[in-house]
Formats: structure tokens, C-alpha cells, sequence
């Protein structure tokens, strides 16, 4: 069992990782919270979406529906597409949240985008609970997105300092990590695979329909990549025997 | 507000329980089957590569090259953030610097 002086210790390796989605998240939580108030949705709402629903895109694709008919089976459709992208997470992290015990469904319950690119990428100090660490990164994240679109709510248009393109902050995040992935491995395919197929899927598809297709077309090529793959590594093992 | 409270606690309902299932669905159709199944464990091993690629993608997904300022200040932006980031791996530097690099250019250089 962990103690309350490890889960501190582990709340403390964790937090330095979170500080770029401190920024984003309040940022961007912030604009989602000031949208609702000028859509007649009070900081309730915004506070109970976000708590709930925590998906930054989906919660702006949910302000579409709040402002039209009300439509309860498109929304659900409309958000088992917007966040296919999960499902490639899922996959990615079934290994790593194997042992989470009692934390897992909430470490899955909030792995969104940036959680997944942390979790997976940030290893903790040798002395610190590899679960623990994982669960106070998501954790952090979920609060600061929370707490950005209640604030957005309530203090709505006073603020009035110039933060246009703030939410770059984001994708500078993912190429951060794309990078620091690109230089810990030498197998650059699924990387490359990944840009290139999204790539040529947003140009066919276009801006809003893109992500599907994309996720077909990365696990086709992957797919049949997986024999290469494989030869290579035994080939590697062998070397290192 | 458009909708009753009614309607839009069903609504919240329904996104919620969208992002639920495409977060919980491989943990639930996988559970236990990982160290068996080879292509399962392969999908793992490369798969988080492949999202990170179309997460970027994702990010930029909106900008447009047909119209000023043509992308130039994302353009500008990742270049400086990979660079940075190849040579000084700070991850915080790395993304402070991009960010802010980005604001000034879109608000002092490709003002639209």
C-alpha cells in the first residue's frame, strides 16, 4: 500500500509535467466557459460538462446542440466520432494501466488527449509509484480544465488582455512530444505513418471529417507493416544476444 | 438557453456516455487477451507513435494554406519548437518559446 508521504511524492514528480496543460487547459477551458454564458448556459453547466463530459472537443461540438433542435441520438453519434481517436489510446495504454488497480477507471475515464501524450511519454523517478504519478497527472489535468471553464463562466468578457493564439500551447505540446518520441527510437514508421496518413486524409476529407478515415488508414498500413516489424526485432534481439 | 434543463441534462448524458465508451471500449474488448494476442501487443508497441503523428495533424487541422497568412506563423512556430526542442530538450522551454513565438506573430506580424 502506498502512503500519504509517497502519493505527496508522486503528486510532486507529477506536477512539473502538467504546468504546459495548466496553460492550455485554463486558457481554453477560460474561452469554453465564456462561450456557454453567451449561449444563456451558466458556469453550472459549463462546470458540469466539463466534470462529466471532459472532452474539450466535444464539449465545443456540444454547444451546436444546445443552440438548435433538440436531437439526443445525433449527439451521441456526433460524440462517439469526435472521440474515435480514444479508442488508439486505449490501445496504446492497455499495458501501462495494467496494474493501476483502483485508480484505473478513473485514469481512464480522463485520458484525454494530453493526458495520453504525458502519461505515456513522462517516465517518474525511480523512488516514485509509477501509478500514483500517473493518476495525479490526470488528475491535475482534469481540475485545471474544470477550474478554467467555471472561471470562464463567471468572470465571462472582464477579462480583456490580448491572448490570441494562447492555445497554441497545445499543439506545441504534441510536437514536443512527437519530437522527443522521433529522438528516443530509432523505428520512425508509425510516426511517420501517423503524420502522413492524417495528412493525406485531411487533404482528401477535409477539416471535419477527417479523423476516421485517418485511423482506418493507419491501422491498414500498420497492419500490414507488422510482418517487417517483427523480423526487424527478432533480428535486433538476436544482435544484442 | 435554447433547451430545457431537462433537454440539456440529456444531451450532457449522451456526450459523456460517448466519450465513455471510446475511452473504456479497447480496455473492456482486450481485458486479458493483451499478452496473448501478438497483434494486439504490436498495435501497443506502435500505435502511441502513430497517434502523437496524427494529433499534431489534428492540432493544425484548421489552418489554411490557400489564404493569408498561408500557414507561415504554424510553419514558423513548429520549426522553432523542433528545433529548440532537438537541441536543448526542455520541455517547458520548448513549448514556452514556441507558444509565445506564435503569439507575437499573430498578433504583431500576420495580423488578419
Amino acid at each position: 500500500m502506498s502512503t500519504n508521504k509517497d502519493k505527496i511524492k508522486a503528486l510532486k514528480a507529477a506536477f512539473p509535467h502538467t504546468v504546459p496543460i495548466f496553460t492550455g487547459f485554463i486558457f481554453i477551458g477560460m474561452a469554453y466557459g465564456i462561450l456557454m454564458e453567451s449561449k444563456g448556459y451558466g458556469f453550472i453547466w459549463s462546470a458540469l460538462f466539463s466534470l462529466l463530459v471532459f472532452a474539450g472537443s466535444s464539449q465545443y461540438v456540444a454547444i451546436t446542440f444546445l443552440t438548435s433542435v433538440f436531437n439526443p441520438f445525433y449527439a451521441l453519434a456526433m460524440s462517439l466520432m469526435v472521440n474515435a481517436r480514444h479508442l488508439f489510446y486505449g490501445i496504446s495504454m492497455i499495458e501501462k494501466y495494467k496494474d493501476a488497480g483502483m485508480l484505473k477507471p478513473f485514469l481512464i475515464f480522463g485520458m484525454c488527449d494530453e493526458t495520453f501524450s504525458i502519461v505515456y511519454s513522462a517516465e517518474p523517478p525511480k523512488d516514485v509509484d509509477e501509478n500514483w504519478f500517473m493518476f495525479f497527472i490526470t488528475l491535475l489535468n482534469y481540475l485545471y480544465w474544470a477550474v478554467g471553464s467555471v472561471l470562464g463562466g463567471l468572470l465571462g468578457s472582464v477579462i480583456s488582455i490580448n491572448t490570441k493564439g494562447l492555445d497554441f500551447v497545445l499543439t506545441a505540446l504534441f510536437v514536443v512530444i512527437f519530437i522527443g518520441q522521433w529522438k528516443s527510437q530509432k523505428e520512425h514508421k508509425p510516426a511517420v505513418i501517423g503524420v502522413l496518413c492524417s495528412a493525406v486524409c485531411l487533404i482528401i476529407f477535409g477539416q471535419n471529417n477527417f479523423i476516421i478515415p485517418s485511423m482506418i488508414a493507419i491501422l491498414a498500413v500498420l497492419t500490414m507493416l507488422k510482418r517487417d516489424y517483427k523480423q526487424k526485432n527478432e533480428l535486433a534481439e538476436e544482435e544484442t544476444e | 438557453m435554447t433547451l430545457t434543463p431537462a433537454q440539456t441534462l440529456i444531451i450532457l448524458l449522451m456526450f459523456a456516455i460517448g466519450v465513455i465508451i471510446t475511452r473504456f471500449l479497447p480496455f473492456v474488448i482486450f481485458k486479458g487477451a493483451k499478452s496473448q494476442n501478438s497483434y494486439i501487443r504490436y498495435l501497443g508497441e506502435v500505435l502511441p507513435y502513430s497517434a502523437i503523428g496524427m494529433l499534431v495533424v489534428y492540432c493544425l487541422k484548421d489552418v489554411n494554406l490557400k489564404a493569408s497568412p498561408f500557414g507561415i506563423p504554424e510553419g514558423i512556430a513548429v520549426i522553432c519548437i523542433a528545433l529548440l526542442h532537438y537541441w536543448k530538450e526542455n520541455t517547458l522551454l520548448s513549448i514556452g518559446a514556441g507558444t509565445v513565438v506564435y503569439m507575437i506573430l499573430v498578433q504583431y506580424v500576420f495580423m488578419t
